[in-house]
């Protein structure tokens, strides 16, 4: 079932929007910028990225750095103004890839119970899209269910959003990201709101997640232990212009736990992230 | 739940006393039937001429729901329309704001041009009153959606029909049925004003008519029924709304039902 998005042979007749890309994710001197004119703001210059299938990538940077620009690029919520986009070996949107997102707020939304909030996808995204369809809604209220419990909201499917509290909202918006279970998923400061034990419980649960499943993964936090908790890659990026600086793997063993996150390597790591992110917080413009 | 209890009591006594008050007034200061009637002589007139009023009231409740149906079928369909995009309503939005603020009883001569006397102008004029707060509201609703909302769904690669089904309607639901319980009442004015200007049935024409043979009681009891129809699809509508729009008051009963 994973290997469905790239085992597509590369149609003959290529039409635009097919490329050369054999990485599962891949910028191609990427710039966007957001307005027009004297108030035009380069968000990202020039960015190259790769991505293999199943990695697990965290961006990391100061705010205003284009980290959540590459995830919308990536996920085609925008076009970019110039550079390539890739994902699958075909040009973003194209893609016959299922994508999971979880936002920075939960976005869930407030007229539908948490079981029909996280069914949207199966409503949705190919090829659940027909089985929910040829109804098939109890096998997946099931699926629905387990996986709530499996992120400690069993028992709460038929509450609203607004019933329940921001961590539990953002819980349940990320098993809405998930439960398609998408070959590529990203994740936009999903544990941004929580607290602390929260947070690092999640993180235990994301991990569990993608060890199973094996998506490809684009994490963008502010959190450095996050990353470094979570990740195989880390992406350091600078803000205006935004571009990524640093690109270092993650040596860590998994699974990971939350004791090893005060290991002296662990913190050494954090900390030379944290100088990389200090220093590239240039006040001036050196776009031209 | 006792202060609610409490509060409706407070209600019903605030009505009674306004009818008590009426009536006693009446009797106090000697007001001629001819001026103001009493409550009791009213309701007297009510159950008397029942017979006579009855049809009119039928006529009166079947041209509003028509106008009222017509307008809920354009106003979601305009406003859908106008509220697609973010574009459309800005342009469209002027316009708008023109044509709903033409007093709509100048417009009945034209339709009576147009139609003659009868069921059928009455029935448009309901329409186009009760038309623009609903297609206002829609394309209100729609066109404030949170695009958080919609990149949601964008993210799944979800189609324009799509988005507008599972997110742009649902988020719309408490904007229309606001609208609904204006629109009702709005188009029972339509109605009313046409039926008195060129109609031979209807309540208005029965008031018209009453007035003009200074029967003042029946004028009254022709305001009583419209009253009594107007408040009773109020009521209806508040109930839907209350069912279907919980979730945007954060209802608890909602969420147990």
């Amino acid at each position: 079932m994973n290997a469905v998005a790239i085992a597509h042979p590369p149609p003959d007749a290529a039409p635009e929007g097919l490329t050369r890309s054999d990485a599962f994710v891949e910028l191609e001197n990427v710039t966007h910028s957001y307005g027009r004119g004297e108030r035009q703001v380069h968000a990202l210059t020039e960015t190259n990225l790769r991505i293999e299938k199943g990695d697990f990538i965290a961006l990391v940077g100061p705010s205003g750095c284009g980290k959540s620009t590459i995830l919308k690029l990536v996920t085609g919520l925008i076009n970019a103004s110039s550079g390539y986009v890739f994902v699958a070996g075909r040009q973003v949107g194209a893609e016959p890839v299922r994508v999971g997102m979880a936002f920075q707020n939960p976005t869930l939304l407030p007229w539908l119970t948490l079981l029909d909030n996280v069914m949207l996808p199966l409503k949705i995204v190919p090829p659940y899209r027909q089985e929910y369809r040829a109804k098939r809604k109890s096998e997946f209220r099931d699926r629905i269910e387990a996986l709530l419990a499996q992120v400690g909201l069993a028992g709460f499917s038929n509450k609203y959003p607004w019933q329940l509290s921001g961590g539990m909202m953002q819980r349940a918006s990320l098993c809405r990201a998930l439960i398609h279970e998408p070959q590529l998923l990203m994740l936009d400061e999903p544990f941004g709101a929580l607290d602390q034990f929260t947070r690092e419980e999640l993180w235990g649960v994301m991990q569990d997640l993608w060890m199973t499943r094996k998506p490809t993964v684009l994490l963008v936090t502010h959190d450095l232990k996050e990353a470094a908790f979570l990740a195989n890659r880390i992406c350091v990026m600078q803000a205006r212009p935004g571009r990524i600086i640093d690109d270092s793997a993650v040596p860590f063993p998994r699974p990971r736990t939350i004791a090893m996150s005060y290991d002296p390597n662990f913190t050494a790591l954090t900390h030379s992230l944290r100088e990389m992110i200090v220093h590239a917080r240039p006040i001036k413009d050196v776009s031209q | 739940m006792n202060s609610q209890t409490q509060r409706r009591i407070a209600s019903a006594a605030l009505i009674i006393g306004f009818f008590v008050f009426w009536e006693l007034a009446c009797l106090a200061f000697g007001v001629k039937d001819i001026v103001l009637p009493r409550p009791t002589q009213i309701i007297y007139t009510l159950f008397a001429r029942m017979p006579a009023i009855w049809p009119h009231a039928i006529q009166t409740l079947y041209t509003t729901l028509v106008g009222f149906g017509l307008g809920i079928v354009f106003g979601v369909a305009l406003g859908a329309l106008v509220g697609s995009s973010r574009l459309a309503y800005d342009v469209a939005y002027p316009l708008l704001i023109g044509f709903s603020t033409i007093p709509k009883v100048a417009i009945v001569p034209i339709l009576v041009l147009w139609f003659g006397a009868g069921t059928v102008p009455a029935v448009i004029t309901a329409l186009t009153l009760c038309l623009f707060p609903i297609m206002v509201n829609v394309a209100t609703g729609l066109a404030t959606t949170e695009p958080e909302l919609e990149d949601v769904m964008r993210a799944m690669k979800a189609s324009k029909l799509d988005i507008l089904f599972n997110v742009g309607l649902p988020r719309t639901m408490p904007y229309f049925f606001a609208s609904l319980k204006v629109a009702v009442t709005q188009a029972f004015v339509g109605t009313v004003i046409a039926e008195t200007v060129a109609s031979n049935r209807g309540i208005g024409n029965l008031m018209m008519i009453a007035s003009s043979s200074f029967d003042v009681p029946l004028v009254f009891a022709g305001l009583i029924i419209l009253a009594a129809l107007g408040v009773g699809l109020y009521v209806i509508f508040s109930f839907i709304e209350v069912r279907v729009t919980g979730w945007a008051r954060r209802n608890d009963e909602f969420a147990m039902g």
